[in-house]
């Protein structure tokens, strides 16, 4: 690869490649700060984050690459997703800064490894080859591992660490030896040219399912959907709350944004056999994360086992993946799921941050008693956020599961469709209760008030409720963003 | 020159011993060793697939699993060592704090 060609390809991978290098600067930086100036660490994390978001969104509209070979591609599904990993990423950094400093793990590493996440992350978005998800996936996991494990002197966050480490290693065994399988079937690892030889009948079939069901496996784990979703609670519950809500936006978003790319682009031929299996999985995971739900007392844990339900909502959108017609549209209110997902996460999470004190006090769900006449706002903020949750307009979450929804049932599948309004109405069960306890019960609650955390919540509970007003756009974009994957 | 299915076959055992041994064995070392026997059998079928298809990019995938597994262990080993120091076990029987 001559000079000239390797900066062509760097400057098409630009926010990629600054958000890599800019981590490293970060260690750097850090390795020279006193330790009474580590939060400048966080305002040169969110600089950097705020430069590749910049970059990505000017570069929104540029026709499609392949750089590398067409290791990776970057089209608008790519950008999309590279914009909402960055968003998260701010976010993450936004809930995080106060968070760390109370706790007393506040160490600089937080936002190195952080970018370096959202670096795998976006690498997962633009990988065009099985074996860049594998790299993708594991840059996105490595550093999550450690940053579940950040409070390590607390038992918790250690064993959470672990759990997700030990989990995390497991399913990575499955998805590369799925790779492996799938080159085995093809002689290839390209998605565009996995589908090429499907075509001209030079693929062993069975071969490639069998790769197939190991790396839906393998990525079934990393978003967390039953079967694969033991890890879940436990970890999202031992690990500090700052990355506990980056991990169900971000990591999740990751896994999706590799499931859609793969069953979409390269195994559509599948679809007999999969689609089944999606559905079951997809049926199974809405189920068990909206009924288990109800039976949490700690709001971490509650908050876990609605981020199953919810991975088993935007699954629902690869259960038509054979059928090209619907499933562009299944797959852009995946996307548009994702978006509104990602800010209704993150306001809870970070209205539960506000409430948690040290040692894992304030988490429990009376904890919350007496917030709506203490601390109105912040209880308003919170109802908007489970009501989003539950799907009740006019909130994003609503207009995600009504796109969803309407786009399955115009693939044929009504009774998933059923499945999805029944368990929504399950979860107002748990939802809601938060908001009876906010409201109708007395307490003293102790809220912890920081600027960074308060603008999380307010921008995210503004966002929930205004974006659902103009959700016609945010579909159209992503519509957009999806065309170029069939 | 022996058929691929020998080594498919080889490495389909390899990765099921992984996976058992991650399920069934307790001991958070010998997990840790089972996910690895598991990379190791897609790190074999890689190449016994690469010399069917006389495709050299089979063999290069091999290095980078084998780095990402290098990776793994740095934070793996770091993590067991220190629950090891808090807890004086490596038994994942003894990691029940949070019990989901």
């Amino acid at each position: 690869m001559t000079l000239s060609l390797l900066v062509d390809n760097l400057v098409t991978i630009l926010p990629l490649a600054v958000l890599a290098v800019w981590a490293c600067l970060l260690l750097l930086v850090d390795a020279f700060l006193p330790r009474q100036h580590k939060g400048w660490i966080a305002l040169l994390a969110a600089v950097g984050l705020a430069l590749a978001m910049g970059i990505a969104v000017a570069r929104f509209g540029f026709p499609t690459e392949a750089p590398f070979g067409g290791m990776v591609v970057v089209d608008r599904f790519s950008t999309f997703l590279t914009v909402l990993f960055l968003g998260s990423g701010l976010a993450g950094v936004a809930v995080a800064y106060d968070y760390l400093k109370r706790m007393e793990i506040e160490r600089g590493e937080y936002y190195a490894l952080l970018l370096f996440s959202i670096c795998g992350m976006m690498l997962m978005g633009m990988a065009a080859d099985l074996i860049v998800i594998f790299l993708a996936l594991e840059l996105l996991s490595i550093p999550l591992y450690i940053l579940a494990a950040m409070a390590a002197h607390h038992n918790e966050s250690l064993e959470a660490g672990l759990k997700y480490f030990l989990l995390g290693a497991f399913s990575g065994g499955f998805l590369v030896y799925g790779v492996a399988l799938v080159f085995g079937a093809t002689g290839t690892t390209q998605l565009f040219t996995i589908v090429e030889m499907v075509r001209y009948g030079q693929a062993n079939l069975s071969l490639l399912l069998i790769g197939s069901a190991l790396i839906m496996i393998g990525l079934g784990f990393k978003v967390g959907v039953v079967p694969f979703h033991m890890w879940t609670p436990d970890v999202y519950h031992g690990a500090p709350s700052p990355v506990t809500a980056f991990m169900s936006v971000g990591a999740k978003a990751g896994g999706f944004a590799a499931l859609m790319r793969i069953f979409v682009a390269a195994f559509p031929s599948l679809s007999a056999d999969m689609t089944t299996v999606f559905w079951v999985i997809s049926a199974l995971t809405m189920f068990l994360g909206n009924v288990v739900a109800i039976a949490q007392s700690n709001i971490k844990r509650m908050l876990a086992y609605s981020s199953i339900a919810h991975a088993g909502y935007i699954l629902m959108a690869l259960v038509p993946f054979g059928q090209a017609a619907v499933s562009r549209v299944s797959v852009a209110s995946a996307l548009f799921y994702l978006v509104a997902y990602a800010f209704t996460s993150f306001g809870a999470w970070a209205v539960v941050i506000s409430l948690e004190k040290r040692e894992g006090g304030g988490l429990a769900l009376d904890d919350y008693a007496g917030l709506g006449r203490k601390h109105p706002a912040l209880a308003a903020a919170m109802t908007v956020f489970m009501l989003s949750f539950t799907g009740v307009p006019p909130t994003l979450g609503f207009m995600g599961k009504f796109f969803l929804f309407r786009s399955i049932m115009e693939g044929g599948f009504v009774g998933l469709a059923l499945i999805g309004v029944l368990t929504s109405l399950i979860s107002a069960y748990f939802y809601l209760r938060v908001v009876v306890v906010m409201y109708m019960r007395e307490g003293e609650p102790e809220v912890t008030s920081e600027p960074w955390l308060q603008l999380t919540v307010f921008v995210s509970a503004i966002a929930v409720v205004v974006l659902s007003l103009f959700s016609t756009p945010l579909l159209d974009w992503a519509s957009r963003a999806v065309l170029q994957l069939f | 020159m022996l058929p691929v299915t020998y080594y498919l076959a080889l490495s389909a055992v390899l990765f099921i011993m992984g996976a058992l041994g991650v399920l069934i064995r307790r001991n958070l070392i010998i997990m840790f060793m089972s996910i690895e026997l598991m990379l190791n059998a897609a790190n074999l079928a890689f190449v016994a697939f690469a010399r069917f298809h006389q495709a050299v990019s089979g063999q290069i995938f091999v290095f980078f699993v084998m780095t990402v597994a290098a990776a793994e262990v740095a934070v793996g080993l770091a993590l067991i060592v220190t629950l090891f120091r808090t807890r004086h076990s490596v038994d994942v029987d003894d990691v029940t704090l949070l019990n989901g």
